[in-house]
């Protein structure tokens, strides 16, 4: 029970005095989950879209692939790229391995078929005339998706939610293409695992309290957007 | 006619389609030859569901993906002589259900403005002169999505409106709305249409709607046109059996309000006198239609009393046997039809050439006002 009560109290203390090597992980994890988000927000709207919005053959099996990449694995998506960016493999070259960027792209991989996901389903789900209704207004193509993104906003949102949630937590694929680097590479989630492991629980309290809070905050303001802009 | 005439003078109609068709899942689902609208024109498009009444309009309107055929605006073959995007942002089109979009009634109808990229600071007194226009201007700040369907339609107009397109296009935009509230949506937009002389094409299934709002009604079926022309004309001489089933078998008439009298008007109809019930002031402009089961015919001429406020000397022009009954073509200075029995053309000694007396009542004759 002490050792409880006495790593959360530690735990605020690191919090409170903003401690430099917790605040480090902090703004790195956020730094990396965010730019990885970001990108995948780029690509996975813009292909949902492409995808809810055009008619081809096969359709059906790509929406469906992309349904699938929403469960990936992050330790196949670690392997995955590990592979690609070990020193004699394909893209070795880069020197990529053990570096923040190397993280950054395995979690684009983990989020990007999450917001594509959601964005297809978002964008189906809206009336068909809806895009003739744009159009018979006089809107371009470019115009006319832009207002269909505009009206599945809210469902967009979930897509942000999912895909910041699901990376900032993730911790295979950090590991093992960032290598836990102390002051480089290191993240919340892998040091929270390495703290762990070395009986300091103080901080990995600390770390995991924080680990809460943001995803906490995070949903919150995105949750405050979407309640305003529900009607009544 | 007078008031037909003064819409459908121009030389070169503004909008002109020749051999529009579509083929959707191998079957031809619209084969238009030709079909032009006037500048200033009001035309109903009327046709029972799945005549090709939504195609024909996204296809004029440029929204239909494949059509062969060729559209001309203002003379201008579009897409050759006259850029498709130009046309576009030159029509504007509205569907059955209001499609708003998911934020105020003021972004709503400020939307189509931003397409067009109209300067921001003109959009806001654009948008709130259509609010006014049709009486929304309290919804301003409304979420689209609490609109009844009333109110929603109303922004759905405005949106359009706001656009003020050389040529809109509305696809049954009140058959989804309860009998009230369709009726002083109907009002409403007759005299909007009749101040802005927007050139419209409107489709709808009802007739009544199509008389009130239209100078000219084209019935289709199949996804081809039947016949085009004034509505006294298709409705009186339809083209064909389709035609005839589908605008009714009512007569109709058009006249002047000459003035009111002990609760019914009286209106000039080719120099005679109709009484009809209905509040119309004088010199209005009237469309009346009589159903024949409702006009009665008689030898003796002005002899009984008779509660009919109607009553006009005549003479058969033809009689057709319709089965169980038979109609009795008339000329009393205006074209009159009625509906008699067997036993009656018996009785009667009805025929060709014979002179006889048409009466029916004024409560029988339903009076539309006229476009004008």
């Amino acid at each position: 029970m002490e050792l409880i009560f006495e790593g959360i109290k530690k735990a605020f203390i690191l919090i409170f005095t903003l401690d430099p090597e917790v605040m480090g992980i902090t703004f790195l994890s956020l730094k990396v989950s965010g730019i990885a988000t970001s990108i995948s927000l780029l690509i996975g709207i813009s292909v949902g879209t492409a995808v809810a919005l055009s008619e081809f053959p096969g359709k059906k099996i790509v929406v469906s692939l992309i349904n699938t990449g929403m469960g990936l694995p992050p330790v196949v998506v670690g392997l995955f790229v590990s592979i690609l960016i070990w020193r004699n493999g394909p893209l070795g070259f880069l020197g990529l391995l053990y570096t923040p960027t190397a993280m950054i792209i395995a979690q684009t991989i983990i989020a990007t078929p999450i917001v594509m996901g959601i964005t297809v389903a978002a964008m189906q789900q809206l009336p068909k005339k809806l895009r003739l209704q744009i159009l018979a207004l006089g809107a371009t193509r470019t115009q006319m998706v832009w207002r269909l993104i505009k009206e599945a906003r809210l469902p967009l949102l979930a897509a942000v939610m999912a895909g910041f949630g699901g990376v900032i937590s993730e911790i295979g694929a950090s590991i093992m293409v960032g290598g836990n680097i102390k002051g480089y590479s290191r993240v919340l989630t892998t040091a929270t695992v390495m703290e762990t492991g070395r009986g300091n629980f103080d901080v990995a309290i600390a770390l995991s309290i924080i680990l809460l809070l943001l995803a906490y905050a995070i949903n919150l303001i995105l949750t405050h957007i979407q309640q305003r802009e529900r009607p009544r | 006619m007078s008031t037909i005439s003064t819409h459908t003078i121009s030389g070169v109609p503004i909008l002109e389609g020749r051999d529009l068709q579509v083929m959707r899942g191998g079957s031809q689902i619209l084969d238009v030859g030709r079909f032009s609208l006037s500048k200033g024109e009001v035309l109903s498009l009327i046709g029972p569901n799945g005549a090709g009444k939504t195609t024909l309009l996204m296809t004029l309107c440029y929204l239909t993906k494949a059509f062969r055929g060729n559209i001309f605006f203002k003379g201008k073959r579009v897409g050759e002589e006259y850029p498709v995007r130009e046309y576009r942002k030159s029509v504007a089109m509205i569907f059955q259900e209001p499609l708003l979009f998911n934020t105020t009634v003021l972004e709503n109808v400020a939307s189509g403005l931003k397409f067009h990229k109209v300067k921001k600071s003109s959009i806001e007194g654009i948008v709130d002169e259509n609010l006014q226009r049709f009486g929304i201007s309290h919804l301003k700040d409304r979420s689209a999505r609490t609109l009844s369907g009333g109110e929603a339609q109303r922004v759905n107009l405005a949106r359009v409106f706001a656009l003020n397109p050389d040529i809109l296009f509305l696809d049954e935009p009140f058959s989804a709305l309860d009998p009230p509230t369709r009726e002083s949506l109907i009002g409403d937009l007759e005299e909007i249409l009749r101040k802005s002389r927007t050139t419209t094409l409107f489709a709808t299934h009802d007739r009544i709607e199509a008389l009130r709002l239209s100078d000219r009604v084209a019935v289709m079926n199949d996804g081809k046109i039947l016949q085009m022309g004034y509505p006294e004309e298709v409705m009186n001489c339809p083209a064909n059996e389709f035609v005839a089933s589908f605008v009714g078998v009512e007569m109709i008439l058009r006249g002047r309000v000459l003035k009111e009298r002990d609760g019914a008007l009286v209106a000039s109809v080719a120099g005679h006198e109709i009484e009809a019930v209905g509040n119309y002031l004088p010199d209005e402009h009237v469309i009346l239609c009589i159903r024949p089961e409702n006009v009665t015919l008689s030898n003796n001429f002005s002899g009984a009393q008779t509660s009919a406020r109607n009553i006009f000397p005549g003479v058969i022009e033809k009689i057709t046997s319709l089965g169980l009954y038979y109609k009795v073509d008339m000329d009393c200075g205006f074209p009159l039809v009625a509906y008699v029995t067997k036993h009656s053309l018996e009785s009667m000694s009805l025929g060709a050439g014979k002179k006889i007396e048409a009466s029916f009542k004024a409560t029988a004759v339903h009076v539309l006002k006229a476009k004008g």
